[in-house]
Protein backbone atom coordinates (compact mmCIF):
# COMPACT_ATOMS: atom_id res chain seq x y z
CA UNK A 1 0.00 0.00 0.00
CA UNK A 2 1.14 3.31 -0.73
CA UNK A 3 1.07 5.58 2.35
CA UNK A 4 1.32 9.62 2.75
CA UNK A 5 1.56 11.51 6.40
CA UNK A 6 0.64 14.96 7.09
CA UNK A 7 2.70 16.46 10.09
CA UNK A 8 1.53 19.67 11.37
CA UNK A 9 3.99 19.96 14.41
CA UNK A 10 7.35 20.38 15.21
CA UNK A 11 9.76 18.67 16.77
CA UNK A 12 10.00 17.95 20.81
CA UNK A 13 7.17 20.67 21.67
CA UNK A 14 4.57 17.53 20.92
CA UNK A 15 4.53 13.91 20.36
CA UNK A 16 2.99 14.33 16.75
CA UNK A 17 6.42 13.58 14.38
CA UNK A 18 7.37 11.16 16.44
CA UNK A 19 4.78 9.08 16.47
CA UNK A 20 4.65 9.39 12.63
CA UNK A 21 8.11 8.41 12.57
CA UNK A 22 7.24 5.21 14.32
CA UNK A 23 4.27 4.52 12.17
CA UNK A 24 6.34 5.32 9.16
CA UNK A 25 9.04 3.00 10.24
CA UNK A 26 6.30 0.34 11.03
CA UNK A 27 4.92 0.76 7.78
CA UNK A 28 8.55 0.15 5.46
CA UNK A 29 8.77 -2.81 7.76
CA UNK A 30 5.73 -4.17 6.85
CA UNK A 31 6.58 -3.87 3.44
CA UNK A 32 4.53 -0.50 2.53
CA UNK A 33 5.87 2.08 0.75
CA UNK A 34 5.80 5.80 2.36
CA UNK A 35 4.72 7.97 -0.67
CA UNK A 36 5.44 11.24 0.39
CA UNK A 37 5.69 12.83 4.21
CA UNK A 38 4.49 16.67 3.74
CA UNK A 39 5.79 18.72 6.35
CA UNK A 40 3.15 21.91 7.29
CA UNK A 41 2.64 24.51 9.77
CA UNK A 42 5.41 24.07 12.46
CA UNK A 43 5.79 20.60 11.25
CA UNK A 44 8.62 22.52 8.67
CA UNK A 45 10.71 22.87 11.79
CA UNK A 46 11.23 19.06 11.43
CA UNK A 47 13.79 19.77 8.91
CA UNK A 48 16.51 21.92 9.94
CA UNK A 49 20.05 20.92 10.32
CA UNK A 50 20.85 22.76 12.76
CA UNK A 51 19.21 21.51 16.10
CA UNK A 52 21.20 19.87 18.87
CA UNK A 53 19.33 17.81 21.11
CA UNK A 54 20.82 16.63 24.15
CA UNK A 55 22.91 13.22 23.89
CA UNK A 56 20.67 10.92 25.98
CA UNK A 57 17.32 11.86 23.73
CA UNK A 58 16.09 11.04 20.76
CA UNK A 59 17.27 13.35 17.56
CA UNK A 60 13.82 13.44 15.76
CA UNK A 61 15.58 15.45 12.68
CA UNK A 62 18.03 12.39 11.92
CA UNK A 63 15.73 9.71 13.06
CA UNK A 64 13.46 10.68 9.83
CA UNK A 65 16.74 11.05 7.63
CA UNK A 66 17.59 7.77 8.87
CA UNK A 67 13.92 6.46 6.78
CA UNK A 68 15.56 7.59 3.53
CA UNK A 69 11.95 8.02 2.04
CA UNK A 70 13.08 8.67 -1.64
CA UNK A 71 11.00 8.47 -4.89
CA UNK A 72 12.46 6.48 -8.33
CA UNK A 73 14.57 9.64 -9.02
CA UNK A 74 15.84 9.63 -6.25
CA UNK A 75 14.74 12.75 -4.94
CA UNK A 76 13.22 13.13 -0.72
CA UNK A 77 10.18 12.81 -0.05
CA UNK A 78 10.14 14.29 2.81
CA UNK A 79 8.87 17.37 1.76
CA UNK A 80 8.77 20.64 3.39
CA UNK A 81 5.83 23.25 2.53
CA UNK A 82 7.76 26.16 1.24
CA UNK A 83 5.21 28.93 2.38
CA UNK A 84 4.66 27.53 5.96
CA UNK A 85 9.02 27.11 5.82
CA UNK A 86 9.51 30.99 4.31
CA UNK A 87 7.69 32.25 7.21
CA UNK A 88 9.48 30.48 9.88
CA UNK A 89 12.60 30.81 8.66
CA UNK A 90 13.06 27.70 6.95
CA UNK A 91 15.32 27.66 3.74
CA UNK A 92 17.20 25.60 1.76
CA UNK A 93 19.94 27.15 -0.54
CA UNK A 94 17.48 27.97 -3.62
CA UNK A 95 15.07 30.13 -1.15
CA UNK A 96 17.93 31.48 0.44
CA UNK A 97 19.47 32.74 -2.36
CA UNK A 98 16.06 34.03 -4.10
CA UNK A 99 15.62 35.80 -1.04
CA UNK A 100 19.20 37.57 -0.24
CA UNK A 101 19.83 35.52 3.12
CA UNK A 102 23.18 34.26 3.42
CA UNK A 103 22.75 30.55 5.13
CA UNK A 104 20.29 28.39 4.55
CA UNK A 105 19.26 25.13 7.09
CA UNK A 106 17.35 22.38 5.47
CA UNK A 107 18.67 18.81 6.03
CA UNK A 108 19.79 17.23 2.77
CA UNK A 109 17.06 14.29 3.39
CA UNK A 110 14.26 16.63 2.93
CA UNK A 111 13.23 18.99 -0.18
CA UNK A 112 11.40 22.29 0.12
CA UNK A 113 8.03 22.06 -2.42
CA UNK A 114 4.70 23.73 -2.71
CA UNK A 115 1.57 22.78 -0.78
CA UNK A 116 0.18 21.57 -4.28
CA UNK A 117 2.76 18.04 -3.12
CA UNK A 118 0.26 17.48 -0.51
CA UNK A 119 -2.55 17.32 -2.61
CA UNK A 120 -0.77 15.24 -4.99
CA UNK A 121 0.04 13.19 -1.76
CA UNK A 122 -3.51 12.81 -1.44
CA UNK A 123 -4.97 11.85 -4.98
CA UNK A 124 -1.74 9.39 -5.47
CA UNK A 125 -1.78 7.76 -2.18
CA UNK A 126 -3.70 4.75 -0.92
CA UNK A 127 -4.17 6.50 2.22
CA UNK A 128 -3.05 9.82 3.79
CA UNK A 129 -2.30 9.77 7.63
CA UNK A 130 -2.50 13.02 9.94
CA UNK A 131 -0.32 13.62 12.53
CA UNK A 132 -0.78 17.11 14.49
CA UNK A 133 -1.30 18.65 18.14
CA UNK B 1 -13.45 4.73 8.80
CA UNK B 2 -10.74 5.29 10.99
CA UNK B 3 -10.52 7.52 13.67
CA UNK B 4 -7.70 8.97 15.74
CA UNK B 5 -8.16 10.47 18.79
CA UNK B 6 -4.88 12.34 20.25
CA UNK B 7 -5.93 14.17 23.16
CA UNK B 8 -7.44 13.83 26.68
CA UNK B 9 -11.11 13.97 26.80
CA UNK B 10 -9.58 15.92 30.05
CA UNK B 11 -8.38 18.48 28.16
CA UNK B 12 -9.72 18.96 24.83
CA UNK B 13 -13.63 17.85 23.37
CA UNK B 14 -11.65 15.71 20.58
CA UNK B 15 -12.80 12.30 22.02
CA UNK B 16 -16.74 13.74 21.81
CA UNK B 17 -16.58 15.72 18.56
CA UNK B 18 -15.03 12.50 16.93
CA UNK B 19 -17.76 10.47 18.40
CA UNK B 20 -20.20 12.92 17.21
CA UNK B 21 -19.04 12.17 14.06
CA UNK B 22 -18.84 8.29 13.58
CA UNK B 23 -20.49 5.98 11.70
CA UNK B 24 -21.68 2.40 12.46
CA UNK B 25 -18.83 0.72 10.58
CA UNK B 26 -15.85 2.89 11.56
CA UNK B 27 -13.31 2.36 14.52
CA UNK B 28 -11.71 4.68 17.16
CA UNK B 29 -7.48 4.31 17.46
CA UNK B 30 -6.79 6.46 20.59
CA UNK B 31 -2.94 7.34 20.75
CA UNK B 32 -0.51 9.54 22.34
CA UNK B 33 -2.19 11.99 25.21
CA UNK B 34 -5.66 9.79 23.85
CA UNK B 35 -4.73 6.71 25.40
CA UNK B 36 -5.86 8.95 28.98
CA UNK B 37 -9.59 7.83 27.62
CA UNK B 38 -8.52 4.12 26.93
CA UNK B 39 -7.67 4.09 31.51
CA UNK B 40 -10.89 3.53 33.66
CA UNK B 41 -11.75 6.84 34.68
CA UNK B 42 -14.53 8.97 35.36
CA UNK B 43 -14.94 9.63 31.17
CA UNK B 44 -14.66 5.92 30.81
CA UNK B 45 -18.74 5.79 29.96
CA UNK B 46 -18.12 7.79 26.67
CA UNK B 47 -15.67 4.49 25.39
CA UNK B 48 -18.16 1.96 26.97
CA UNK B 49 -20.42 1.54 24.32
CA UNK B 50 -18.09 0.99 21.48
CA UNK B 51 -15.40 -1.01 23.28
CA UNK B 52 -18.34 -3.48 23.98
CA UNK B 53 -18.85 -3.56 20.31
CA UNK B 54 -14.81 -4.41 20.18
CA UNK B 55 -14.57 -0.81 17.68
CA UNK B 56 -12.00 1.09 20.28
CA UNK B 57 -8.37 0.78 20.06
CA UNK B 58 -5.54 2.07 21.78
CA UNK B 59 -1.83 1.99 21.02
CA UNK B 60 0.49 -0.29 23.46
CA UNK B 61 3.18 2.31 23.46
CA UNK B 62 1.59 5.36 24.82
CA UNK B 63 -0.32 3.55 27.31
CA UNK B 64 3.10 1.82 28.31
CA UNK B 65 4.56 5.42 28.66
CA UNK B 66 1.96 7.20 30.74
CA UNK B 67 2.21 4.31 33.21
CA UNK B 68 -1.63 3.30 32.68
CA UNK B 69 -1.53 -0.15 31.47
CA UNK B 70 -3.15 -1.60 34.41
CA UNK B 71 -5.40 0.67 34.20
CA UNK B 72 -7.12 0.27 30.78
CA UNK B 73 -10.86 -0.21 30.47
CA UNK B 74 -12.39 -4.05 29.63
CA UNK B 75 -12.80 -4.31 25.70
CA UNK B 76 -9.99 -1.66 24.39
CA UNK B 77 -7.89 -3.62 22.22
CA UNK B 78 -4.38 -2.76 22.44
CA UNK B 79 -2.30 -2.27 19.15
CA UNK B 80 1.35 -1.49 18.96
CA UNK B 81 2.45 0.58 15.62
CA UNK B 82 2.63 -2.21 13.50
CA UNK B 83 -1.41 -2.60 14.08
CA UNK B 84 -1.66 0.88 14.00
CA UNK B 85 -0.69 0.51 10.45
CA UNK B 86 -2.78 -2.60 9.95
CA UNK B 87 -5.84 -0.57 11.18
CA UNK B 88 -5.14 2.33 8.73
CA UNK B 89 -4.69 -0.17 5.62
CA UNK B 90 -8.40 -2.49 7.02
CA UNK B 91 -10.09 0.63 7.29
CA UNK B 92 -9.95 3.16 4.36
CA UNK B 93 -9.83 6.47 4.91
CA UNK B 94 -8.10 7.80 8.13
CA UNK B 95 -9.20 10.64 10.42
CA UNK B 96 -7.48 12.36 12.76
CA UNK B 97 -9.09 14.76 15.55
CA UNK B 98 -6.32 16.65 16.21
CA UNK C 1 -5.36 11.61 -12.68
CA UNK C 2 -8.57 10.20 -11.05
CA UNK C 3 -11.08 11.88 -8.78
CA UNK C 4 -10.78 11.51 -4.78
CA UNK C 5 -13.25 13.49 -2.18
CA UNK C 6 -11.03 15.83 -0.42
CA UNK C 7 -12.55 16.67 3.22
CA UNK C 8 -10.72 19.83 5.03
CA UNK C 9 -11.50 19.50 8.37
CA UNK C 10 -11.73 22.67 10.73
CA UNK C 11 -12.15 22.43 13.97
CA UNK C 12 -10.26 25.73 15.47
CA UNK C 13 -10.65 29.40 15.81
CA UNK C 14 -8.68 31.91 13.48
CA UNK C 15 -5.93 33.95 14.85
CA UNK C 16 -5.76 32.39 18.22
CA UNK C 17 -3.34 29.92 16.22
CA UNK C 18 -2.39 29.66 12.40
CA UNK C 19 -3.91 26.67 11.51
CA UNK C 20 -7.67 27.72 9.94
CA UNK C 21 -4.87 30.23 7.95
CA UNK C 22 -3.36 28.18 6.59
CA UNK C 23 -6.17 25.31 6.14
CA UNK C 24 -7.50 28.05 3.86
CA UNK C 25 -3.91 28.31 2.08
CA UNK C 26 -4.22 24.51 1.21
CA UNK C 27 -8.12 24.84 -0.03
CA UNK C 28 -6.77 27.81 -2.07
CA UNK C 29 -4.17 25.49 -3.84
CA UNK C 30 -6.71 22.34 -4.12
CA UNK C 31 -8.22 24.73 -6.09
CA UNK C 32 -5.82 24.08 -9.39
CA UNK C 33 -6.66 19.92 -8.99
CA UNK C 34 -9.72 18.89 -10.42
CA UNK C 35 -11.07 17.33 -6.90
CA UNK C 36 -14.34 16.95 -5.29
CA UNK C 37 -13.17 19.42 -2.38
CA UNK C 38 -15.12 19.43 0.73
CA UNK C 39 -14.95 21.99 3.59
CA UNK C 40 -15.85 20.84 7.21
CA UNK C 41 -16.43 23.46 10.30
CA UNK C 42 -16.96 21.47 13.65
CA UNK C 43 -16.31 23.20 17.10
CA UNK C 44 -14.57 26.28 17.22
CA UNK C 45 -14.04 25.82 13.65
CA UNK C 46 -17.27 27.42 13.06
CA UNK C 47 -15.75 30.83 13.79
CA UNK C 48 -13.55 31.08 10.89
CA UNK C 49 -16.73 31.81 9.19
CA UNK C 50 -17.92 34.34 11.33
CA UNK C 51 -19.30 37.58 9.45
CA UNK C 52 -17.78 41.25 10.42
CA UNK C 53 -14.02 39.87 11.66
CA UNK C 54 -12.07 43.17 12.18
CA UNK C 55 -7.87 41.24 13.46
CA UNK C 56 -6.74 44.68 12.66
CA UNK C 57 -5.97 45.87 16.14
CA UNK C 58 -4.08 42.37 16.83
CA UNK C 59 -2.32 43.43 13.80
CA UNK C 60 -2.85 40.07 11.38
CA UNK C 61 -4.68 40.17 8.32
CA UNK C 62 -8.20 39.42 7.68
CA UNK C 63 -8.48 36.39 5.29
CA UNK C 64 -11.84 35.39 5.73
CA UNK C 65 -12.55 37.68 2.80
CA UNK C 66 -10.76 34.89 0.98
CA UNK C 67 -13.21 32.58 1.41
CA UNK C 68 -15.15 34.67 -0.34
CA UNK C 69 -13.42 33.88 -3.52
CA UNK C 70 -13.83 29.97 -3.07
CA UNK C 71 -16.99 29.61 -4.82
CA UNK C 72 -15.35 31.14 -8.37
CA UNK C 73 -13.08 28.39 -7.84
CA UNK C 74 -15.86 25.64 -7.93
CA UNK C 75 -14.76 25.47 -3.98
CA UNK C 76 -18.59 25.71 -2.94
CA UNK C 77 -19.42 22.61 -0.34
CA UNK C 78 -19.21 24.17 3.31
CA UNK C 79 -20.60 21.96 5.53
CA UNK C 80 -21.11 23.52 8.93
CA UNK C 81 -21.95 21.74 12.40
CA UNK C 82 -25.48 22.83 13.67
CA UNK C 83 -24.05 21.37 17.17
CA UNK C 84 -21.26 23.39 17.12
CA UNK C 85 -23.06 26.63 16.08
CA UNK C 86 -25.75 26.32 18.60
CA UNK C 87 -23.29 25.84 21.38
CA UNK C 88 -21.49 28.96 20.63
CA UNK C 89 -24.92 30.81 20.62
CA UNK C 90 -24.28 31.18 16.50
CA UNK C 91 -26.53 30.53 13.78
CA UNK C 92 -26.42 30.77 9.79
CA UNK C 93 -27.44 34.66 10.25
CA UNK C 94 -23.46 35.03 12.03
CA UNK C 95 -21.94 33.78 8.94
CA UNK C 96 -20.74 35.93 5.92
CA UNK C 97 -22.99 34.74 2.86
CA UNK C 98 -20.86 32.40 0.63
CA UNK C 99 -21.68 31.70 -2.87
CA UNK C 100 -21.21 30.47 -6.01
CA UNK C 101 -22.72 30.47 -9.22
CA UNK C 102 -24.08 27.30 -10.84
CA UNK C 103 -23.12 26.94 -14.40
CA UNK C 104 -25.70 24.54 -14.69
CA UNK C 105 -28.84 27.11 -13.61
CA UNK C 106 -27.97 30.19 -16.26
CA UNK C 107 -25.15 31.19 -13.61
CA UNK C 108 -27.53 31.38 -10.59
CA UNK C 109 -26.31 32.77 -6.93
CA UNK C 110 -26.42 29.87 -4.23
CA UNK C 111 -25.38 29.83 -0.90
CA UNK C 112 -22.09 27.50 -0.12
CA UNK C 113 -22.86 27.38 3.29
CA UNK C 114 -24.98 24.21 4.55
CA UNK C 115 -25.64 23.89 8.23
CA UNK C 116 -25.94 20.50 8.64
CA UNK C 117 -26.96 17.74 11.64
CA UNK C 118 -24.29 15.66 13.60
CA UNK C 119 -25.70 13.16 11.39
CA UNK C 120 -25.76 14.33 7.83
CA UNK C 121 -21.50 15.42 8.86
CA UNK C 122 -21.62 11.86 10.12
CA UNK C 123 -22.71 10.98 6.48
CA UNK C 124 -20.66 12.87 4.71
CA UNK C 125 -17.56 12.44 6.34
CA UNK C 126 -18.40 8.97 5.75
CA UNK C 127 -17.41 9.54 1.79
CA UNK C 128 -14.17 11.03 1.85
CA UNK C 129 -11.14 9.38 0.45
CA UNK C 130 -8.58 12.00 1.82
CA UNK C 131 -9.46 13.44 5.25
CA UNK C 132 -6.94 16.78 6.26
CA UNK C 133 -7.12 17.86 9.84
CA UNK C 134 -6.03 21.25 10.54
Amino acid sequence: MKISIQINEGPYQHQASDTAYQFAKAAIAKGHEIFRVFFYHDGVDNASRFTIPPQDDRNVVNNWASLDIKNAEGEPELVVCVAAALRRGMLDEGEAGKNGIDGNNIHPAFRISGLGQLIEAGIQSDRLVVFGD
Amino acid sequence: MLHTVNKSSFERNSLKSCLNAIDDTSVILLIEDGVISAANNENSSMLAGLATEGRVFALQEDVDARGISSKVADNIKLVDYAGFVDLVEEYGTTVSWV
Amino acid sequence: MSTKKFMYLNRRAPYGSVYALESLEVVLIAAAFDQDVSLSFIDDGVYQLVEGQNPEGIGMKNFSKTFHALGDYDINQFYVSAESLEERGLSLDDLMPLVWEDEDDDWAEKPSIKVVSNVELTKILSEQDVCLSF
